[in-house]
């Protein structure tokens, strides 16, 4: 699903540079990429979901070398193939649960908000059980409610990847294994990817595989 | 499918007090100069237009605004009185028609104005219902008097008395309508037409009252003599005129002493107005003669330069409300910063972002178009009364 080769980013502000010889992620694998702060995860989400662009080296997302589209066609891949899932949930608290949800919908051209599309929403949500709550504005609900709605966002156009940074992080530890569990299960449901960034040592053994940022950059990760 | 305006609008409806602020801020920018404009094009035309249609008037020296606003919108200041040998003066000239005005008194707010029929014919007034007033205590209603206060011919309208503590002052005369008048769309449609003998009765210059000669109260009859009998305050003085009464009413004194607030005076051609105007030149005569037309000039001209100043000073207030709903905007926008680059990692491009906040200015603005627009047509639809409450 994921190919990585030597890639190599910097930010020139700060001089922080970036660099994987290789690494690849298998369909269907559920994987934790674990490090210390400012060590660059979120920096690998941003360049795999091509919201950053690397200096060099390539990365290909089921195929596409996503740091060779142009600007929009990488913003059509990104809107249709990855799923983002945010520590903050990254909700909009104006918008209801439902409208939330389809709201990648209404930003763009490359999905098609159909009735069936609602429909699916509708499903996923009972799935994830908030679907009772898809009436309510975002800001009303409980934090355990708000990530499973950022799931639900992330999960509805079907991604083949999805990525997840600190998604647990925000919530209580009952709340964390639960709402992990739900993810699984629906990254499972749609044959989807994940990967997952965390800090949380406790949620480790439920992936099919960890790697430490180190080995990451070391190459050793591959 | 881009659905920006979906999303804006559930936005704006999320902080109803934010955009409803937003809404009325552009909003009364936007109304405030426009309606001025439609308020004061209105005072302009109605001025105007009566004005032009007095040739000259004729009253007590001093303010000739005063004499003109009083005779021709039936304003509150009442200027000095002159009498009807005035009128009669005019007429005995054969230049021109005169038609005796007195405006004092006041009926639930309305002005009673003391006439002739000849007003009617002056004024081009038409019935709408009833008769023209041809009864001692009958009155004529303007359109608009008989829709704000619900009456028809028939029924009675009281005169208001000018102090309430004044016991001595005017009293209250109950007078019949008799007809109401089409709408002029002037100051007539807001006027309660009487004769000018009936505001002689308000005043107590026409009076009735019980016959003293037949009455045989001795706490009335102050004193008794074969030519002459003296009653004190407690004779019933009558405060409607009936069928009954009418025979009772009599005036004291000479009627030529009587007083009028204004004679309009109609010249037959130019040159009889042109004399007519030279005649009251002379410094001696307590009269002057006015051509409205001019007055109502000179008025207008003030009234414009006012209008320039209120335009600038609406044009800096709108400039420094509009930079602060720049700099507001620009604030949420930093406020927003955050949900702006979710939108982005999501994959929404640069173009999206802007056309999403571009469609919360654009329902801000039709919202406030639609709210100007309302606001507008109901000061378009009541200029004529705005026109009258504010300016005359």
């Amino acid at each position: 699903m994921i190919s990585i080769e030597s890639l190599h980013f910097a930010y020139p502000q700060d001089g922080f540079k970036l660099q994987i010889p290789a690494f690849s992620v298998p369909v269907g694998e559920k994987l934790a990429v674990i490090g210390p702060s400012g060590s660059g995860k979120t920096t690998l989400l941003n360049l795999i979901a091509g919201i950053s662009q690397p200096l060099s080296g390539r990365i290909q997302i089921a195929g596409t070398p996503v740091h060779e589209l142009a600007d929009a066609a990488r913003r059509d891949f990104r809107i249709t193939q990855i799923g983002f899932v945010f520590q903050d949930f990254e909700l909009l608290d104006y918008l209801s649960v439902l409208d939330n949800m389809l709201h990648p919908y209404r930003i763009t051209r490359a999905l098609k908000l159909t009735p069936e599309v609602r429909r699916r929403a509708r499903d996923l949500a009972g799935q994830m059980g908030i679907g009772h709550q898809l009436q309510r504005h975002a800001g009303e609900l409980s934090q355990g409610e708000k990530q499973r709605a950022a799931i639900c966002r992330a999960l509805l156009p079907q991604p083949k990847l999805i990525l997840a940074d600190e998604a647990t992080g925000n919530l209580d530890p009952d709340n964390k294994l639960h709402i992990l569990d739900l993810l699984f299960e629906a990254v499972d449901q749609h044959g989807a990817t994940l990967l997952a960034v965390t800090h949380d040592h406790e949620l480790l053994p439920r992936f099919d595989r960890v790697v430490d940022f180190d080995d990451f950059r070391s190459g050793s990760a591959a | 499918m881009i659905d920006s305006f979906y999303i804006a609008w559930k936005y704006l409806l999320f902080g109803k007090a934010r955009s409803a602020t937003l809404v009325a801020c552009i909003t009364l920018i936007a109304v405030l100069p426009l309606a001025l404009e439609i308020i004061l094009d209105e005072s302009e035309h109605q001025l105007v237009e009566r004005a032009e249609h007095t040739p000259l008037l004729v009253g007590a020296k001093g303010s000739a605004l005063d004499l003109v606003m009083n005779s021709l919108y039936f304003a509150d200041e009442v200027p000095q009185p002159v009498t009807l040998a005035s009128a009669e003066e005019i007429a005995a000239t054969d230049l021109a028609f005169a038609i005796p005005l007195y405006v004092r008194f006041q009926a639930r707010g309305f002005p009673i104005v003391g006439t002739t029929l000849d007003y009617f014919d002056f004024r081009q007034l038409r019935l709408a219902a009833g008769t023209p007033f041809g009864l001692l205590g009958e009155c004529v209603i303007g359109a608009a008097v008989a829709r704000q206060i619900g009456l028809k011919p028939g029924d009675s309208l009281l005169s208001s008395p000018e102090t309430v503590f004044d016991l001595a002052g005017v009293y209250p005369l109950k007078m019949r309508v008799a007809g109401v008048l089409a709408p002029s769309h002037s100051a007539d449609d807001l006027a309660v037409l009487v004769d000018v003998k009936t505001a002689w009765v308000i005043e107590g210059l026409v009076h009735g009252h019980e016959d003293v000669a037949r009455s045989r109260d001795s706490s009335v009859i102050i004193e008794r003599s074969e030519s002459n009998v003296t009653a004190n305050a407690k004779l019933m003085q009558y405060t409607e005129i009936t069928e009954a009464n009418i025979e009772a009413f009599h005036l004291h004194g000479d009627p030529a002493g009587y007083p009028l607030t204004a004679v309009i005076a109609l010249p037959h051609d130019d040159k009889a107005a042109a004399i007519l105007r030279g005649r009251y030149q002379d410094t001696e005569t307590p009269y002057q003669i006015v051509p409205p037309a001019d007055v109502i000039d000179t008025l207008i001209t003030n009234i414009f330069r006012i209008r320039n100043v209120l335009d600038a000073v609406i044009l800096f207030v709108g400039l420094a409300t509009l930079m602060a709903l720049v700099l507001v905007f620009g604030l949420s926008l930093r406020l927003r910063q955050r949900e702006i680059d979710t939108i982005f990692k999501l994959g929404c491009s640069r173009l999206t972002i802007a056309q999403l906040l571009g469609a919360e200015i654009v329902i801000i603005a039709a919202l406030s178009a639609v709210l100007c627009l309302l606001i507008l047509s109901v000061v378009a639809h009541y200029d004529q009364q705005l026109v009258r409450a504010l300016f005359i």
